[in-house]
């Protein structure tokens, strides 16, 4: 168990206060974080991992992030940055192992412990397959799914995911969520920034919105998915399948694009 | 999988170059008299070959071609780019620059202490430049903007004592001195050299893991625990200490921390910490190899270090031209 705090926390990129007064704590289940296209998502993710300066407080298990070493916060949470940067064209075996970095002693080789970890975090997100092709040479949703695997290989009782669904198939995009459901459901904290809005509101557990750097809603998705906040802060009409137990938004375009904001 | 001969075929290359470099010149000496020479009890003449000119220069070879070897593949670890050597950083022309300046104003002739004294003061003043440019960020990308405005100024500043250099004679002693050379060095030099290289080498050597991390880009690393600006701290106090002392000794020989990095990455699983140890013992054995071609290469004046390294990094990049342009 891990817990993953902010108070009142702001970011500023240069000029710009990307992130405004975020208040929230989480412990557990599956969050997802939404909002358009700069929301602040990332920052705000990136502030929570101690990686950009910040103003407020970041505190992982009541402990101000300032305090606690790059080592320290890496054992407690895993990362998974937007994108799928890859400088060097290493195997997928060797690329889901640098997940065991933040465990390994000075100068120690891989012990059992970590070859499981590897072995099941790849097994986990098939690709095991994979694991002797090189990881710049895949198609991009393998590579997602292999990065995946490494954030997972981490073994930290929390995992932040940037986007981790952006470059999968509806299939892939599936089974990646039931991922992230099934670490949530083993007792983890798995905090993921989304934008499909049908598949966060069936898996998650709770959502944060975020608009123009601000928390503007923090809940179950029933109650946080209506048309008024879609409409607000995506600028869409959205039509909710209410289908109990789910209650399921398909967006539409509003006529005059952000009118509703 | 890093292939399993490469340590001992590298470690074994090495130990040949070395031999070679001590048993190589012009006075053949045989293996027995050699080993007579330096037990004692040869030929003193022989022995003062040996053990006054022919080891300190073999062992500056070893030690200068492994700094910049695990220069070369940390660097281009670190900014995650192929063609990335420890000169990109500008320690090499500023270390470059003390000895022009210590030629220029003939100190060199008074103590040979001074010109390679004065090599690592400059290789200093460039990493305090550096450090003064670059600041405490994280992004390589103002590093080597920080490095191309050092070494610009530094190569500036030996291109103006060139210049003004007050005859011939004297622009001549700079220009055979920047082209490299491990001709008459002393143990003495080697006292000086070694325990920059070796405080060099140490620093980079540590830094595999934080390289490795940085194949994620720079979040994905500090993600996974490593420290950006120790790691940054390391890699330039490693490169400026060690390139610096390397250059005081031996002046400016490049491309060997460019090819030596490409020559081995096919024979690694291709992460930067795979390469650190190898480029150490590939670049002692290369740089020494090279030293003993200059001797046997007949010619008038005698071949330079520099200019060998030089030549021989073109048909390296040459080969991968041709791949990257799929005609090979």
């Amino acid at each position: 168990m891990v817990k993953v705090e902010a108070r009142e926390l702001s970011v500023a990129l240069g000029r710009r206060e990307v992130v405004r007064g975020v208040s929230f704590a989480a412990g557990r289940g599956l969050v997802g974080v939404l909002g358009p296209n700069g929301a602040g998502k990332s920052t705000l993710v990136r502030a929570l991992l101690g990686l950009v300066p910040h103003a407020g407080e970041v505190r992982l298990d009541e402990t101000p992030i300032a305090r606690l070493t790059r080592a320290e916060i890496a054992r407690r949470v895993a990362y998974l940055p937007q994108g799928q940067t890859l400088h060097w064209p290493l195997t997928v075996e060797r690329l889901v192992a640098l997940g065991r970095l933040p465990h390994l002693a000075p100068f120690s080789r891989l012990d059992e412990a970590d070859r499981t970890a590897i072995e099941h975090a790849m097994a986990r997100t098939e690709v095991t397959a994979l694991r002797h092709r090189t990881a710049t040479e895949l198609s991009g949703g393998e590579r997602a799914r292999v990065l995946l695997a490494r954030a997972l290989a981490v073994e930290a009782p929390a995992l932040i995911a940037d986007e981790p669904l952006s470059s999968l198939d509806p299939a892939h995009a599936l089974h990646g969520m039931e991922l992230l459901r099934a670490e949530a459901d083993a007792g983890r904290l798995v905090l993921a920034v989304l934008h499909d809005l049908t598949l966060a509101a069936r898996f998650c557990d709770r959502l944060l919105v975020l608009h123009d750097g601000a928390l503007v809603a923090d809940g179950a998705p029933g109650d946080v998915l209506s048309a008024e906040l879609l409409a607000r802060v995506y600028g869409v009409r959205a039509f909710i399948a209410d289908d109990p137990p789910l209650r399921v938004p398909l967006a539409r375009i509003v006529d005059g694009a952000n009118a509703a904001t | 999988m890093t292939a399993r001969w490469l340590w001992p075929s590298l470690l074994l290359l090495a130990l040949l170059a070395a031999l070679l470099g001590v048993g190589i010149g012009s006075t053949v000496i045989s293996l027995p008299r050699a080993w007579a020479a330096l037990a004692g009890h040869g030929d003193p003449i022989e022995r003062a070959i040996l053990v006054e000119l022919r080891l300190p220069r073999a062992v500056l070879g070893l030690a200068v071609g492994a700094m910049l070897g695990v220069g070369g593949a940390a660097l281009q670890g670190y900014l995650r780019n192929p063609l990335a050597e420890p000169a990109v950083l500008g320690v090499s022309n500023g270390a470059a620059l003390g000895a022009v300046l210590a030629l220029y104003f003939g100190l060199a002739d008074a103590s040979f202490l001074l010109l390679p004294a004065l090599a690592i003061a400059g290789a200093v003043v460039t990493l305090l430049l550096l450090f003064a440019l670059a600041g405490r960020g994280e992004s390589p990308l103002t590093l080597i903007l920080a490095g191309i405005a050092v070494s610009t100024l530094a190569g500036a500043g030996i291109s103006l004592a060139l210049n003004m250099a007050p005859n011939p004679f004297a622009a001549m002693e700079i220009m055979t001195w920047l082209l490299g050379s491990l001709e008459d060095r002393s143990f003495r030099h080697v006292a000086l050299a070694l325990p920059c290289i070796a405080a060099g080498l140490l620093l980079l050597a540590g830094q595999g893991r934080a390289l490795d991390a940085l194949t994620l880009g720079e979040d994905g690393a500090a993600a996974l625990g490593v420290n950006l600006r120790r790691t940054r701290l390391r890699l330039l106090l490693g490169i400026a200490i060690g390139v610096g002392g390397a250059v005081a000794v031996s002046g400016a020989i490049g491309f060997v921390g460019l090819i030596v990095p490409h020559l081995l990455r096919p024979f690694t699983d291709r992460s930067p910490s795979a390469l650190l140890w190898p480029s150490a013992l590939a670049g002692a054995a290369l740089l020494t190899l090279a030293d003993v071609a200059v001797r046997v290469i007949p010619s008038t004046n005698e071949l330079k270090l520099g200019v060998v390294t030089a030549f021989l990094g073109v048909p390296v990049f040459l080969v991968h031209l041709l791949r990257e342009r799929r005609l090979w």
